[in-house]
């Protein structure tokens, strides 16, 4: 049963974070930090997610790349 | 988003995803045994219409925001990943996504790969092979249709998009019996990541509370802008990788390239035919017992 637990996890780690978690773990924290501003500071950070995904494609690129 | 955008960006995005999945089939079919492999995409379609039926009045039960919040955060997710195997490719850091070669690596390792069946499935290797396969590559295509479709308020089209597309290839796989490997996958797959990402970053803000400058209109700014961002990315990473090889003796580069000379590797350029000569043959790669993560369906 664990063993079934452990490859079901896998996989769905493996269908949505893939080779890197880099790029997930930007994207929520952006997204988090947006939310933040908004409801909480009034801000309407449009601007914060689209830097933040570019900045994850870099960092995960420059990770591939330092990898191969 | 109109009804062409939305109708083009799912079929491309689909038609990619059927590719990577006929490829598996092909090599479980021709190599093993058809039956058990048609076992394996039969039960694998039911899973996936069971998640379909599962998921899809489910989606009706989130409020907007939630829903473009989660649906966001996955598109740009997905999206980046796309984008980094696409750049990484174009750019020669990594092999271009060879269909062939990843159908010659399948054909060896389910050559090498012992008989036996199980649960009443004649060949159990040739069954799991195109289960996960078509289980894998279907579920980023429902994902993709019912995200984009649901977003836009057509499910229908998203739907319609999606099985032209997987209607499309398996037609051209069943006239080739081969796999495609002529498709211009990476710049594809550049295209698909770009909108992926752009419609992701769009939604997942809104959901998270943004009200983008000039509403919808916002998407013309961010869908060039990221592909801007990534032709500068591969532009860049030529470069580097240029400056390293002159800096390298060639025979080490030879050795430690991983793509020599990627020609093909130019992301506008690499169009062709969709269809290719048969490349039945069996292979001096390694028999691998299962996909390398690289050619994993995403």
């Amino acid at each position: 049963m664990s063993r079934w637990l452990r490859s079901f996890g896998a996989f769905w780690y493996d269908f949505v974070i893939g080779d890197d978690w880099r790029g997930a773990a930007v994207v929520v924290l952006a997204l988090a930090l947006t939310a933040l501003l908004v409801h909480a500071a009034g801000v309407n950070a449009w601007w914060l997610l689209p830097v933040g995904v570019i900045v994850a494609l870099g960092w995960s690129l420059r990770h591939a790349i330092k990898e191969s | 988003m109109n009804s062409a955008a939305l109708f083009l960006t799912v079929f491309v995005a689909c038609a990619v995803e059927a590719v990577e999945a006929l490829t598996i089939i092909l090599a479980a079919g021709l190599t093993r045994e058809w039956r058990s492999t048609f076992q394996g995409m039969a039960v694998a379609l039911v899973v996936l219409a069971i998640v379909v039926a599962a998921v899809g009045p489910a989606l009706t039960l989130f409020p907007l925001w939630v829903l473009r919040l989660l649906v966001g955060a996955l598109l740009a997710v997905f999206g980046i990943m796309w984008l980094r195997k696409a750049i990484l490719r174009a750019s020669g850091y990594k092999g271009l996504h060879d269909e062939a070669g990843i159908y010659e690596r399948q054909v060896a390792a389910a050559r090498a790969a012992s008989a036996g069946g199980r649960f009443g499935v004649r060949d159990w290797y040739a069954f799991t092979l195109s289960f996960k396969g078509v289980l894998l590559e279907g579920l980023e295509v429902v994902f993709i249709a019912i995200t984009f479709g649901d977003n836009q308020g057509n499910l229908g089209l998203a739907a319609l998009a999606a099985a032209a597309a997987v209607l499309v290839i398996a037609g051209v796989g069943i006239a080739a019996r081969a796999p495609l490997a002529r498709v211009p996958e990476n710049a594809m797959k550049f295209a698909v990541g770009v909108m992926l990402t752009s419609f992701g970053t769009f939604w997942g803000a809104e959901g998270a509370g943004v009200h983008w400058p000039g509403t919808d209109a916002a998407l013309l700014v961010i869908i060039p802008a990221i592909a801007i961002v990534c032709l500068a990315y591969t532009a860049l990473l030529r470069r580097t990788r240029a400056t390293i090889q002159a800096d390298v003796p060639p025979q080490a580069a030879a050795a430690s390239s991983a793509e020599p000379a990627p020609a093909g590797a130019t992301l506008p350029t690499t169009t062709g035919p969709t269809t290719t000569g048969p490349t039945t043959s069996p292979t001096a790669e390694p028999a691998a017992g299962s996909l390398t993560s690289e050619e994993m369906p995403r």
